[in-house]
């Protein structure tokens, strides 16, 4: 600690501090362009210069540290002059272009030039022009307005993990860009648009959509990932026109990934779902809310009557919220019915109920980590903001490893990777808990286990992996989606929390969206009832399906769409319209989106964090909580009346303290083998991963969308089962079989075929992660 | 050297010979730090690639000093001895700041031009010569100056010029 004094403010500040720290801490408002929280110190702007006593020129506050009876003047002549005599510089270039600027009205550069600037300039000669970039459909650039403070490329280097832009040419003809014309490939990209502290990055959705001041901030979380990043939602009239980040640094720091950002597009898109409907004789009729709710407790009641309330089934989707959640199955379960589940991709129920909790961690513990493992994860795609922060780990030098389906750039440094089918999968896994129970003399009091355990010796990879997990400090294991919607999640879940307690690591199984709500909410199957795959297959007479998309959301496509149809009634709470959806439902309730409902979610990190609505649903629709509610009161539920959503978070606060969950002995497998001959990976790509996102156009348009139409395989299966990349892959499981063009890619793991979900053709196949076989004959359809 | 490998794993990305006079270079940095060595391997590279480097060599050394592409493109276009276009056989850099200019390189500039019937910038129908405007090559103290491939040229004069294009050129 030193003790410093700015503007005649005594300050005590910690000594590693330079000078704008201290003064943002004390509430000192220093003007800065390059200078960032969250980014190295490039002191390359010099808009920060202040006066120091005793020192000979103004000093850059961003890159002055704090001395021991040092004496700061952020307003005096020379400061001032200093700041004038930059901005002078910095305007030469600037183009004069803030009426046609979408940063006018939020530009650092315009507030800052309105304190510091002249009302005339002095330069006369000619301005120099900057041809735009064209960097993907999220970001658009104006780069003439650059102002090379570089914060762009830092964040590239430092926290996305890739740096994609950088600063070529010289003096006058330096630029910021890619030099070669692409499109980012960072799953952060978008947060660049926040760190531009002029207009020459700028939302390319939001562009021109509206101006700062027309717009009211409202909080939200977002939605789409299980992290609950904290949003801002930048609200005109009744419209989301922008979403952007609000700093929590337990969560998500400074950032958002670029799906919780473009997302909000879909709230506007033409299907939305506007009217209630029912369908009669065939054909759908828009009626009054009262009619459309009669019409579906009616419905339901006359198959409870007849054939029993276990005909019927609910279906949720994890990413409503969780009193929407509670509801749901409230009301069901009013009704008698227990067949109830949000877990729509899950295969493997083999350890329900365990839930392999963990609690008492934050997302900085991630951070802290120094040896992480990734099963079965696409994390980049799955958790962005986890990612990022297993990404700063690895760059402070903690050992990351991966063990999945297939690999990618994760964009930092890995120490060790296999790419594996699922019997190497579990062998691994098995394998790492091999050593580990030796080395931790573990053997004598699990026999069980130990059967479990493969023969042989244990492989390098083995030995490595479960030395970097025995030595660290602290450790995380992080279960993915890709190892959750496996058809063998179990064995995979139930390893991976052995090796997590041989080893006193931290075991993370991600879940998906807002599950841990839903758990809390307990839309989960009732003792007896049906889980969500089983109440696909066993075919049930009525479904009441909320938030999602049969034909999209779930594990079991073709399954899922038989059962549908040959069920007897169905209502449906969307908030999107399809084809689809018309064809199999009897009722459609149209349920309020994201940011037009209030709200808890509960992140993968336990933490509870509730949001309010910021704009009305569109059209007719409804908060579902709403309209459960009324559904409650129209059957005749007991306790269904509720003033606010508060009351309803109160109820499942009180039932959970109430609760005493017994431990659940751990899950052990019978066997680890699995038979698998072609087994394809089911991934549910980036920016398909719920309806909302399914409807946001600019994120469809990414490289990464674009990309899913394929099917992948490694060049040596390729050889074994005769394929080329000219002919479309014929992908034959049962009775479905579906075409897709085909790529070569060799980092998909031997005895694995790639095939996205959510995708037309993966719509018509029978289960994900299913067995298949392949071939490329011209006359398959 | 028109023909050079440029895909494939990092040993067949550069002839043997290269990587070896590549490897020199990274060895004088910590493990890690290979991107300090991205000058001097720029420079080998457009030796061996008749004095030009192509994007696809840019991109080969990214990959072999585990950098990304846009850190090698920031470099090779900062620096004025990188040429990024084809050139002639002999690149003639001819110093136009204060020094020299104050000592009659315009004039210098303007016989240049004419001699080789090109403008600063442009290559000789012949591809023998590549005229260049730089900056100051810290030769002042025999301004005007030039520098021809690896060569200082001082107290430059119309006659000097004549002559060491004659030279090249017979
Ligand atoms: S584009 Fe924006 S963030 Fe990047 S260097 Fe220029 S002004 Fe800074
Ligand atoms: S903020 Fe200090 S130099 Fe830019
Ligand atoms: S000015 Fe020409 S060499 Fe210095």
């Amino acid at each position: 600690m030193v003790n410093i004094e700015i503007d005649g403010i005594p300050l005590k500040v910690d000594s590693s501090k330079m000078i704008i720290q201290a003064a943002d801490e004390a509430g000192i408002d220093i003007p800065r362009f390059c200078y960032h929280k969250k980014l190295s110190i490039a002191a390359n702007c010099r808009m920060c210069l202040v006066e120091v006593d005793k020192s000979r020129k103004a000093l850059p506050a961003c890159a002055t540290p704090v001395t021991e009876g040092m004496k700061v003047f952020t307003h005096s002549k020379v400061a001032i002059n200093a700041q004038r005599s930059v901005m002078e510089f910095l305007l030469i270039n600037h183009p004069l272009d803030c009426p046609i600027c979408d940063q006018g009205g939020e530009c650092e550069l315009q507030d800052l030039s309105m304190g510091y600037g002249e009302g005339v300039s002095r330069f006369t000669e000619g301005k120099r022009v900057v041809k735009d970039k064209d960097i993907g459909p999220l970001i658009r650039t104006d780069m003439t307005r650059c102002i090379h403070c570089t914060r762009c490329v830092r964040f590239g280097v430092e926290i996305a993990g890739v740096k994609e832009l950088g600063a070529t040419g010289r003096g006058e003809h330096m630029e910021i860009g890619t030099y070669v014309e692409h499109s980012l490939v960072s799953e952060l990209s978008g947060n660049i648009i926040d760190l531009c502290p002029v207009g020459a990055l700028t939302s390319k959705p939001f562009r021109y959509k509206a101006r700062a001041w027309e717009m009211k901030a409202h909080p939200s979380i977002a939605p789409h990932d299980a992290i609950g990043s904290n949003i801002e939602l930048h609200v005109r009239q009744n419209d989301v026109m922008r979403v952007v980040p609000r700093d929590n640094e337990s969560i998500n720091e400074a950032w958002l990934s670029d799906r919780d950002r473009f997302s909000y597009q879909a709230l506007a898109h033409p299907k939305r779902l506007t009217d209630p409907m029912i369908k009669v004789d065939d054909d759908w009729q828009v009626v009054d809310w009262q009619t459309a709710l009669e019409t579906a407790i009616k419905g339901l009641q006359t198959i409870i009557n007849k054939h029993g309330a276990e005909e019927v089934g609910g279906l949720i989707s994890p990413t409503t919220t969780l009193e929407e959640a509670f509801l749901f199955q409230k009301w069901l379960r009013g009704l008698g019915v227990e067949n109830i589940d949000h877990r729509l991709r899950q295969q493997d129920f083999s350890d329900h109920p365990q839930q392999y909790p963990l609690d008492n961690w934050t997302l900085g513990d991630v951070q802290e980590s120094d040896a992480i493992v990734l099963i079965g994860s696409h994390i980049r795609a799955e958790q962005p903001i986890l990612a990022h922060r297993i990404r700063q780990a690895a760059m402070m030098g903690a050992a990351v490893s991966n063990i999945n389906f297939f690999l990618t750039d994760l964009l930092m440094p890995i120490e060790y990777e296999m790419a594996v089918d699922i019997n190497t999968m579990l062998t691994t896994l098995a394998g790492i808990a091999k050593v580990l129970s030796t080395l931790m003399n573990d053997s004598d009091n699990d026999d069980e286990w130990q059967a479990l355990y493969p023969e042989r010796t244990p492989t390098a990879f083995e030995q490595n992996v479960a030395m970097q997990l025995s030595n660290a400090a602290s450790a995380t294991l992080i279960v993915g989606d890709l190892a959750n919607h496996h058809p063998d999640a179990a064995k995979i879940r139930a390893l991976v929390h052995k090796i997590a307690e041989l080893s006193g690591s931290r075991c993370i199984v991600v879940p998906s969206a807002n599950s841990h709500a839903h758990v809390i909410a307990n839309t989960l199957p009732g003792k007896e009832a049906k889980n969500s795959l089983q109440m696909w297959q066993q075919s049930l007479r009525a479904y009441v399906l909320m938030g999602f998309d049969a034909l999209h959301d779930t594990a079991v496509p073709v399954i899922a769409k038989q059962a549908l149809k040959r069920a007897s009634f169905v209502v449906a709470l969307h908030s999107f319209d399809s084809e689809f959806l018309r064809q199999t439902a009897d009722v459609i309730l149209p349920m309020a989106c994201f940011t037009e409902t209030s709200g808890t979610f509960v992140g993968i990190d336990k933490q509870w964090q509730q949001f309010a609505g910021a704009v009305a649903p569109r059209g007719d629709s409804r908060p579902a909580w709403k309209i459960l509610r009324v559904l409650g009161n129209v059957s005749h539920v007991e306790g269904f009346d509720y003033i606010s959503s508060q009351d309803v978070v109160d109820e499942v606060r009180q039932i959970q303290a109430e609760r005493h969950d017994k431990p659940i002995p751990p899950y052990i497998p019978d066997s680890l083998t699995v038979e698998s001959d072609l087994m394809m990976i089911s991934e549910v790509p980036m920016y398909r991963t719920d309806a909302l996102l399914r409807h946001s156009e600019a994120l469809q348009k990414t490289p990464e969308t674009q990309r899913i139409q394929f099917a992948r395989i490694n060049r040596k299966e390729a050889e074994k089962h005769g394929l080329n990349h000219q002919t479309p892959l014929t992908l034959t499981q049962q009775d479905s079989v579906v075409r897709l063009p085909l790529e070569i890619d060799d980092s998909i793991a031997d005895g694995c075929v790639y095939v996205a979900t959510t995708t037309d053709a993966a719509s018509r196949l029978v289960s994900l992660f299913g067995q298949v076989s392949v071939s490329q004959s011209e006359a398959a359809t | 050297m028109t023909e050079m490998v440029l895909t494939g794993p990092k040993q067949t990305l550069f002839t043997e010979q290269l990587r070896l006079a590549l490897d020199k270079w990274i060895a004088k940095y910590p493990r890690g730090r290979a991107q300090s060595a991205v000058i001097p391997c720029l420079h080998i590279l457009q030796e061996a690639n008749g004095g030009w480097l192509s994007r696809a060599i840019m991109d080969a050394l990214a990959e072999y000093l585990s950098i990304s592409s846009i850190s090698v493109y920031e470099v090779a276009t900062f620096y004025s001895m990188f040429e990024l276009e084809p050139v002639g056989k002999h690149k003639i850099s001819l110093c136009t700041n204060i020094s020299c200019m104050l000592c009659g390189s315009e004039e210098i500039l303007e016989h240049l031009q004419q001699r080789l019937a090109i403008k600063p910038g442009e290559t000789t129908a012949d591809g023998l010569f590549t005229l260049k405007e730089v900056e100051c090559l810290g030769a002042c103290v025999g301004a005007p100056m030039l520098l021809m491939d690896k060569q200082y040229h001082e107290y430059l004069t119309k006659e000097k010029i004549d002559a060491l294009i004659d030279e090249v050129q017979s």
